[in-house]
């Protein structure tokens, strides 16, 4: 283990630059309106993340975001246990009727001020999925979204630049008291 | 004692299902099949339904001979297997609650997928309007002294799929796990019957994010099957191809994920580093990182070129320069291994009952591995070993897919070495006839099973069975007797699929 270790020391670190946010994200974000609160946050924000009835191929992805190449920590994002130390519900899936309950108490459960993304194309209007008996929809028939990531699944990078978008959104609409 | 054969030549041979044979039985004969299961004489591939009919896959216990049995159920009901085979219980209960074909006889008559929130009963079959209100999901009892339950999900702590844990527990050990899913039902089977091929392509590649190519691997052969089409011998190589990415990616991922539900992280961080190079590679030679939507009936949708095999080659020559350090590091840290061995035993008994598949099973002493006992192209033409273990515990499950990695890169070795020239597709022509088709590829997790009828160039009925049918209820007879923090350790090295299950 040392030896692993130690030569992490001396390697380049496999991290990647930044991309820039996403525009379409930055211009879906031009509507949230600022809280006082949000420049509390300062530009760190935590993630609950939560599968709606996904096919479990956005949850890769979002897995990927913590690898050392898009390393989403570096930008003071990270990924909690509890909605209750959440800032932004992320959410997958087109929503199962079997889990909308469940979506709507993790909403109710997440302290204000809050945002949701929702990833991937089911998230966005139920895709492939819509119009099943066992289906409800987008995420957005459930709670408020703020943001969505649109892929199937979205690359890391897709959802490391709409990210970036929202934390550029959060911190720029926060209003000094 | 009747064979398999005797139990088909009692019914009505269906003649266009292909590439095994399907009879329609009559009750008695379906009884003695339950029976053979339940002896361990046959082994249970699949069971499903239709709006009047049953079918169960069954093979016997090498997964030679394999064939579909059917049953007509004119009054809706027919005499229960999972009574007898306790494998086919949570199947059984799936047709109820789809096609309200009841089990005559079946213990557990809960609901499985449906948690009476669609709004309709029997949604595939002879659809009712719900019953009002959703009544709560009866859990089964523990007695004893001093025993709390515990319940986990189906919203997890983790980036993970969704599904319900109830753990009842004395102390820190647990004394019975029971499961709960059907959280991501998305209605599959439902959206499939009536789509066109295209669609219904697409669908089957949305059932498990994790096997995209697996389950499309699956549905196009049963297409091809039922149709009658051969791909190019180009295709059928470039499949498999794909299919070694899509297992080496997921057993990478996996080792570390599981030392990570260990708190060694350090496993975690560079197998992930390792498992994003293969992803690169996939998106770099098929057009996305996951290889969704490139398998199809007929072939392949897109060739790979001199540049993407070059470049599946530079990351295989990676990881095998950086894996055998990690391995090495796997087995020689005294405190993980305190983690992972002996525990979460899985008994090589459970998992013949169960035919279970896959890592699970081949780490419990089942060598039961598609791609060996079926040797479909192009793995009748390859060089591979199927490793077994015996010990069953989380160690084993671990070791399994450091052996699988090694065979995946010899195998993609030698695919990108002999891979033929040629046409990547075929073209597929439709008929108004009925046609049936099966198929059953070796996915990362274990067998997947696809059953179809075309009719008129459409879906009328399609069935996706994922391995973790069969895995799923072993982990909680492998949960047993732990203690409940090494339940992440034990569900992760099963790594079963929820969307995969609840379709």
């Amino acid at each position: 283990m040392r030896k692993l270790l130690f030569q992490s020391l001396f390697r380049r670190p496999f991290t990647e630059a930044a991309p820039s946010p996403d525009d379409a994200a930055v211009a879906e974000l031009a509507t949230i309106v600022g809280h006082a609160a949000r420049r509390r946050l300062g530009r760190s924000l935590s993630i609950r993340e939560v599968d709606a009835g996904s096919c479990n191929g956005c949850e890769l992805e979002i897995h990927a975001l913590n690898n050392a190449y898009y390393d989403v920590e570096r930008f003071g994002l990270r990924f909690v246990a509890s909605p209750r130390h959440a800032d932004v519900l992320m959410v997958t899936g087109p929503v199962t009727r079997n889990m909308r309950d469940a979506l709507e108490r993790t909403y109710q459960a997440t302290p204000n001020p809050k945002w949701v993304v929702a990833i991937g194309d089911c998230a966005r209007d139920g895709g492939c999925f819509a119009g099943s008996y066992a289906v409800v929809g987008g995420v957005s028939e459930v709670i408020p979204v703020d943001l969505h990531i649109s892929g199937c699944p979205p690359t890391p990078t897709a959802m490391l630049q709409g990210l970036l978008a929202l934390l550029e959104r959060v911190d720029a609409s926060a209003v000094t008291i | 004692m009747p064979s398999l054969t005797d139990l088909m030549q009692q019914g009505h041979k269906v003649r266009q299902h292909h590439p095994w044979p399907r009879a329609v039985i009559d009750a008695p004969a379906w009884n003695l099949a339950a029976s053979e299961l339940a002896q361990g004489r046959l082994s249970l591939l699949g069971l499903w339904g239709e709006p009047s009919t049953v079918h169960m896959a069954t093979s016997d216990t090498h997964g030679a001979e394999i064939a579909v049995l059917s049953l007509d159920c004119p009054d809706r009901n027919y005499p229960s297997v999972g009574m007898h085979h306790p494998p086919a219980l949570r199947l059984e209960r799936t047709v109820n609650d789809l096609f309200g074909l009841s089990a005559q006889g079946l213990p557990d008559s809960r609901a499985w997928l449906d948690h009476k929130l669609w709004g309709v009963r029997y949604p595939l079959g002879d659809r009712v309007d719900a019953l009002p209100g959703p009544a709560p999901y009866r859990f089964l009892a523990a007695e004893g002294d001093g025993l709390h339950q515990i319940a986990v999900g189906p919203v997890h702590a983790g980036i993970i799929e969704p599904g319900h844990f109830r753990f009842t527990a004395s102390g820190e050990t647990v004394v019975r796990l029971e499961q709960r899913l059907g959280y991501t039902h998305k209605g599959i089977e439902g959206l499939m019957s009536g789509a066109d091929l295209e669609r219904a392509t697409r669908l089957a590649g949305r059932v498990s994010g994790d096997s995209t190519v697996a389950f499309a691997y699956a549905f196009s052969k049963a297409a091809e099957a039922a149709l009658e089409v051969v791909a190019p011998d180009r295709a059928v190589w470039l499949r498999a191809l794909m299919a070694e990415l899509e297992r080496l990616a997921n057993h990478l991922g996996d080792i570390g994920a599981i030392c990570n539900d260990a708190s060694f992280t350090l496993m975690h961080a560079h197998c992930s580093v390792l498992r994003e190079s293969v992803l690169r590679a996939s998106a770099h030679a098929f057009g996305h990182r996951l290889m969704r939507d490139v398998i199809v009936p007929g072939g392949v949708t897109r060739d790979v070129n001199d540049e993407g095999k070059e470049t599946i080659q530079a990351t295989l020559d990676n990881i095998r320069l950086r894996f055998p350090a990690m391995v090495e590091l796997y087995d020689i840290t005294a405190s993980l291994q305190d983690r992972t061995v002996d525990t979460g035993v899985l008994k090589p008994a459970l998992v013949k009952q169960y035919a279970a598949g896959g890592f699970v099973g081949r780490a419990s002493g089942r060598g039961f591995d598609a791609r060996r006992a079926l040797a479909y192209p192009p793995y009748d033409d390859l060089r591979f070993e199927v490793p077994v273990l015996n010990e069953g515990d989380v160690n084993a499950r671990v070791w399994i897919r450091v052996r699988e990695v090694e065979q995946s890169l010899s195998l993609i070795d030698q695919i990108l070495d002999r891979l033929p020239a040629g046409a990547l597709r075929t073209n597929v022509v439709q008929t108004p006839k009925v046609r049936e088709g099966m198929a059953i590829v070796e996915g990362f997790r274990g067998d997947v099973l696809a059953w179809l009828r075309l009719r008129d160039g459409r879906i009328e009925r399609c069935h996706l069975r994922d391995p973790s049918w069969f895995q799923w209820p072993l982990l909680e007879a492998a949960i047993e007797n732990n203690i409940v923090a090494d339940f992440p350790l034990c569900n992760k090295s099963f790594n079963c699929s929820y969307s995969g299950h609840d379709l």
